[in-house]
Formats: C-alpha cells, sequence, structure tokens
C-alpha cells in the first residue's frame, strides 16, 4: 500500500515520530506489538526496514518513531535526512510477530533505547497490568518522558536499574518481555535465567521472516534458463517474474509443494518441511523460502 | 449477481433442506485425484476457486435463513456450544469487525455496515437484524462479541489464542460440528486437540500444519478442505448428541442411501486477527445429498473411485465401515470408467 508523510515530530537529538496515513482508503488495523515494513528509497536498492506502530489500533493513520542509526547509510539516514512531509512511501501491510501475552496476570516490561517503541502499543491493549523499566541515554531523557507514562521508570543513568532485586521481587506469574539491543536483552536474558526465570515466561522482540538474502543465480536444467535470484525476493518469485509456473501452495515453507531437485550448488534452507537428514543431503530445496549458499545453484527444472 | 435465499428449509426432523441446481454446482468438492490422502492442503484463501463457493470470503449461500434458525435452536438446548475465555475479548471484537465488513461488502443486498467512529449501526436484512451499538463496549450489544456476528454467518467458528509456540483453541462458536466438541476442546492447545486422526501424526504433518499457522500473515488468510459423510443432512452431529444422529445412521439401507447420505464438506479458513493476533479458524460446512452429487458426473466417478479404494484407517476414523459398501455399490451404477481430469471443478454449466 502506499502511504504519505502527514507529520515529522522531531522529539529528541537522533530520534523523530513519523505520522503516514493512506494515499486512498482506509489503513488495515494494526494490534499491540505490530510492525509496518517501509520500502526506503536508496541508490540503487531499496531499504525494507520494520518499525513497530505506536498508534493505536483503529487510528486513520500509523505512527512510528525512529532514531537515526549512527554511521548509517540506509533507510534510518533517509528518514531523518531526506524524507518530507508530502512524501510517498511503499509499505507492506502490518504483521504482528511481538503480541503481548494476554493470558498473563502481570507483565513486566524491560526496554532499552527505541526498544521503547513496541511497548508503546501495549499501552493501547484494555487492562493489561504491567511495570514498565525503560533504559536510556541521557541525552534521550526528555524525548523518552515525554512518550511515557508517569507509571513508566526510566533509567538514564550508568547502573540505576537493578536487575536482580527487581526479578527477584516479581509474583510467580509474571511475563517477562524485553526490547532493545541485541547486548541489552543478552544481559537481560543471563539475569533472567540467572533468577531462575522459566523460558515460556519470557518473550522478545525479533523480526524476522524475511525472504531476503544474498543474491545468486540459478540455472534451471530442463527449462534451460538461468535466472537472478535478488537480495530482496524469493527464489519462487524470480522464477515466476521470469514467466515460469514452478510448483507452490503454501508460500511459506510448510507444505512441501514447492520441493525441487538440487543438481549442483549448496542450498540455505528456510523451510519448515524437510527433515534435518533431508537437509544435510542437500539434493532438494523449498523455492519459496530457501536460498542458494553458493553463488550458483542448478536445479532440475 | 444477487444471492436468492430460500426460505427455512430444515436440518433435523423433516430434513426439508435441499440444494438447487446453482446450489449443486456451486458445491465445494473435495477430490482431486482418483486417490485420497492427509496432506497439509492448505492454500492461500483468495477469491475465485474452482467453483462459485469460493467467491466470497465468507460464503453466504441459499440455505443461509434456515442454517441460522438451527444454530439458534442449537443454543437454546445448550449455550455451551458458544465459549470464549476471559482474555480473548480483543479477538471477540476483531471476529466481528472482520465477519461485518466481509459481508457487507460482498453482500450489499442483504448486510449494511456504517461506521461513525465507535458508533456502528448494523442491518442484516435476512434475518430481521437493526441495530446500533458501540465498537468495544460489549454492554451494548445483546450477546458478547464474537457471540452476536456468528450467530449470523453461516459455518462454525473457533479463535485461536498463539502463545508459547503453538495455538490454543480458547473460544468457539460450534453448532455444526462433524463430531467434535467444543466443551472438550477450549484451552487446548493445537496437537492436543488434533490427537485423535490417524495417520497424520506419523507423517508430521500436524508439526509443519503448525508452524505455518504460527507464520499466519495478517491480510493473507488460507484455507483447507476436510470431509466427512452425514447420514441426513444434519448440521448439528455433536458427540453430545449422538444418541440422535447415531440412530439415523443406522437405518442408511442400500435402498434410501443416495437420499439420506450426504457429502459434508467443510472449507477452513484461518484469518490472523489484527488486534488480538489471534487466528480465526472458520468451519464452513456444505452438505449435498449423494442423489444431488450424482447429477455432476464427474463427481460421481470420482467419488465412487475414492471411497473404494480408501486407506482401512481412514474409513475408520471416518466412522463408515457399516455403510461403506452401500455408498460404492450406488456410485458404481454411474462410473463407467471414464478417465478424469484432475481438480475439482464440475466441467459442466448445467444439470
Ligand atoms: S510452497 Fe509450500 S513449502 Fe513452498
Amino acid at each position: 500500500m502506499r502511504l504519505v508523510l502527514g507529520k515529522i515530530d522531531v522529539l529528541g537529538p537522533s530520534i523523530r515520530r513519523f505520522t503516514l496515513s493512506p494515499v486512498s482508503g482506509v489503513l488495515p488495523v494494526a494490534g499491540a506489538g505490530a510492525h509496518v515494513v517501509l520500502e526506503i528509497p536508496g541508490p540503487g536498492r531499496v531499504w525494507k526496514n520494520a518499525y513497530s506502530i505506536v498508534s493505536t489500533p483503529s487510528s486513520a493513520s500509523y505512527e512510528i518513531i525512529v532514531r537515526r542509526v549512527e554511521h548509517s547509510r540506509g533507510g534510518s539516514a533517509w528518514l531523518h535526512d531526506h524524507a518530507r512531509v508530502g512524501d510517498v512511501l511503499e509499505v507492506q501491510a502490518p504483521q504482528n510477530l511481538f503480541p503481548p501475552s494476554r493470558t498473563s496476570r502481570r507483565h513486566l516490561l524491560l526496554s532499552a533505547g527505541i526498544g521503547i517503541t513496541p511497548f508503546l502499543s501495549y499501552l493501547h491493549v484494555p487492562g493489561l497490568s504491567f511495570e514498565w523499566h525503560h533504559c536510556g541515554k541521557a541525552e534521550d531523557a526528555a524525548a523518552f518522558a515525554a512518550l511515557l507514562p508517569e507509571t513508566v521508570t526510566l533509567h538514564t543513568g550508568r547502573n540505576t536499574l537493578n536487575l536482580a532485586a527487581l526479578l527477584a521481587a516479581q509474583k510467580l506469574d509474571t511475563h517477562l518481555s524485553l526490547c532493545g539491543p541485541e547486548s541489552f536483552m543478552d544481559f537481560a536474558l543471563a539475569a533472567a535465567e540467572h533468577a531462575g526465570w522459566p523460558g515460556q515466561k519470557i518473550h522478545k522482540e525479533s523480526f524476522g521472516g524475511a525472504t531476503g538474502g544474498a543474491p545468486f543465480i540459478v540455472h534451471l536444467r530442463r527449462s534451460g534458463q538461468s535466472i537472478h535470484v535478488g537480495a530482496e525476493e524469493s527464489l519462487l518469485d524470480a522464477m515466476e517474474a521470469a514467466g515460469l509456473v514452478p510448483p507452490c501452495l503454501c508460500r511459506g515453507g510448510a507444505c512441501g509443494e514447492c520441493k525441487l531437485p538440487v543438481l549442483e550448488g549448496v542450498v540455505e534452507h528456510h523451510d519448515h518441511y524437510l527433515s534435518s537428514s533431508e537437509r544435510a543431503a542437500n539434493d532438494a530445496i523449498m523455492t519459496c523460502v530457501s536460498r542458494a549458499r553458493t553463488t550458483e545453484i542448478t536445479l532440475d527444472f | 449477481m444477487t444471492l436468492i435465499l430460500k426460505p427455512a428449509e430444515t436440518f433435523r426432523g423433516d430434513y426439508t433442506y435441499r440444494n438447487s441446481d446453482e446450489a449443486i454446482l456451486r458445491f465445494p468438492f473435495p477430490f482431486p485425484e482418483n486417490i485420497y490422502m492427509y496432506a497439509v492442503n492448505v492454500e492461500p484463501h483468495v477469491r475465485g476457486g474452482p467453483t462459485a463457493a469460493y467467491d466470497a470470503v465468507f460464503d453466504i449461500d441459499e440455505h443461509y435463513v434456515g442454517d441460522m434458525a438451527d444454530r439458534a435452536i442449537t443454543l437454546a438446548e445448550d449455550p455451551l456450544r458458544c465459549q470464549v475465555l476471559p482474555h480473548m475479548a480483543e479477538a471477540e471484537w476483531d471476529t466481528l469487525e472482520l465477519l461485518m465488513e466481509s459481508l457487507s461488502s460482498d453482500y450489499p443486498e442483504h448486510f449494511t455496515l456504517t461506521k461513525n467512529g465507535d458508533e456502528w449501526h448494523w442491518v442484516n436484512r435476512p434475518l430481521g437484524i437493526d441495530e446500533h451499538f458501540t465498537f468495544g463496549r460489549r454492554e451494548t450489544l445483546p450477546y458478547g462479541p464474537f457471540e452476536y456476528i456468528t450467530r449470523q454467518v453461516q459455518g462454525d467458528f473457533s479463535i485461536q489464542d498463539q502463545r508459547d509456540g503453538t495455538l490454543y483453541m480458547d473460544g468457539g462458536m460450534v453448532t455444526s460440528q462433524a463430531d467434535w466438541s467444543l466443551n472438550f476442546d477450549i484451552g487446548m492447545n493445537f496437537h492436543e486437540w488434533h490427537g485423535p486422526v490417524p495417520l497424520a501424526h506419523e507423517a508430521g504433518v500436524f508439526d509443519r500444519a503448525l508452524q505455518y499457522l504460527l507464520r499466519l500473515q495478517h491480510g493473507k488468510p488460507v484455507r483447507r478442505l476436510n470431509w466427512t459423510l452425514t447420514a441426513n443432512p444434519r448440521l448439528d452431529t455433536s458427540p453430545e448428541n449422538y444418541p440422535m444422529w447415531g440412530a439415523e445412521k443406522a437405518e442408511i439401507s442400500p435402498e434410501n442411501v443416495g437420499h439420506r447420505m450426504c457429502l459434508r464438506v467443510e472449507v477452513q479458513t484461518l484469518t490472523r486477527l489484527p488486534r488480538s493476533n489471534a487466528i480465526l479458524f472458520g468451519i464452513r460446512g456444505y452438505l449435498i445429498r449423494l442423489e444431488e452429487l450424482a447429477r455432476v458426473k464427474k463427481w460421481a466417478l470420482r467419488m465412487h473411485r475414492v471411497i473404494r479404494d480408501l486407506h482401512p484407517l481412514i474409513i475408520e476414523y471416518k466412522g463408515m465401515p457399516r455403510y461403506r459398501q452401500f455408498i460404492i455399490d450406488y456410485l458404481a451404477s454411474f462410473d463407467d470408467g471414464t478417465v478424469l481430469n484432475s481438480g475439482t471443478a464440475p466441467e459442466q454449466d448445467s444439470l
């Protein structure tokens, strides 16, 4: 869908909020934890960046909050340095990989830096009972404070969050949710593990499920074609774009329909269909999600 | 094309349920090949398919009024056929929104939805309903939002909460089930409620299906077909009411099998719900008497071959050992040995 940039708010030195409205029609509803993927124009390529939606589920526009990544030449730099009100962007429909656990009576939310964003959307869930601690740099304190309700504890100095004590003080039915830089999550996970926290009561933000990867060339022995598979498309998409009709059904790596025999090259498996021994045999590929690890691969099709 | 609804037919007692010629030709026949075996036969639920039953996201057909009346009878006798666990409140509103939007855009002559912020106005002309309510406020509706809307849409529904790497059946409206019980399954996870199906576990079918469903994306619903055989066009074949329909099964004879025995097909749809991230599982059942089905030549032949060559364990699971031979004998009279194309389309425009 095509969305137009309606508003840009400067929240802090490197943090901005962008409002995106539909060019026409209504936006799909986006629930707590959902993200959108923005297609951001760059020199010679398109960046596909995922951002949490922080606005309420049925609002007329999406709001996202973006930190300018240091030394970035990619999407966040473009949004901060080049985006203008009125720009139109291609945006993929929202998906949700980080919904709150609704069966939990209590939530402990721990976030750091721009990891604040998914939890901002949790604030819209009716009746969610939570304790939230957010860690950030001093320079961002004002920006974060303006976004957070008073009940949230903001930590901007070193070592003001005593994680061990906080975890030890929680009731048994508390669910722990984490979002932030990898180092923060590793640290928090280790602390939770040390405190004996059960694994099924922890969840952390992870954007994933992309079909892209390094580009490669596929040779199709029987059709006599060689096709370039770009970084942002699946092998199946590339074959279809070349006018072929390879078998497929679910397009998600589960049904087994798109399996093709591999004659040469090494497969990078991303499906849920092949067993580990079938993967190791390297003689079949699920074209809808899997790719080549080698620069070229030859299939019997 | 405007959908013409029949006056209410009965799905119990005198069983006045019949399919018109159009209804027969739009039946979602389930067998693309002469041999049937379990597989993850999941595909994107996009508009358009081998018959007109696939034209709408949630299909309404000529039997609508009687179908909904039968649901109301079943619910009056047993209110536990509709249950929703408390943490599924957002999924209830998701379901109401999705179904109201689908019906009003696919069948504007029968259903109208007008929104003014959270103040909604819903009109269901076939059932004579005209409701003003506030979205998100359950006290403004006569039932909970999930029950309210699923009393007005054909097919059973359940809502599945996704957590801890699996799906939980945490709500449902189940009045036309093929011998399973919401009251028994509610709160169960994916592998628990699929427990009794033979063969499929060995093939790892359910593990793969679950992995696929956990990744089901917003805006990209999927569907699969399932089938069974039912004596008489009865919607409520619940375990609770087995004494009623079990006896009808025993009455099947070579003489009445064509008229009474029905193929029951479920078009099962799975849709990710946006607010709750739950999955709405729709089980839209279609019933056709064998004598109606046999008017489509390809289907009579195909069905004969499938039932004749069915795996013994599936025969047992589908509960048809006793009358299977009657069905085979009945359908054999149509089978002249013609080689059939694969696929399920009827390959004829009229009967
Ligand atoms: S299309 Fe289903 S596994 Fe690839």
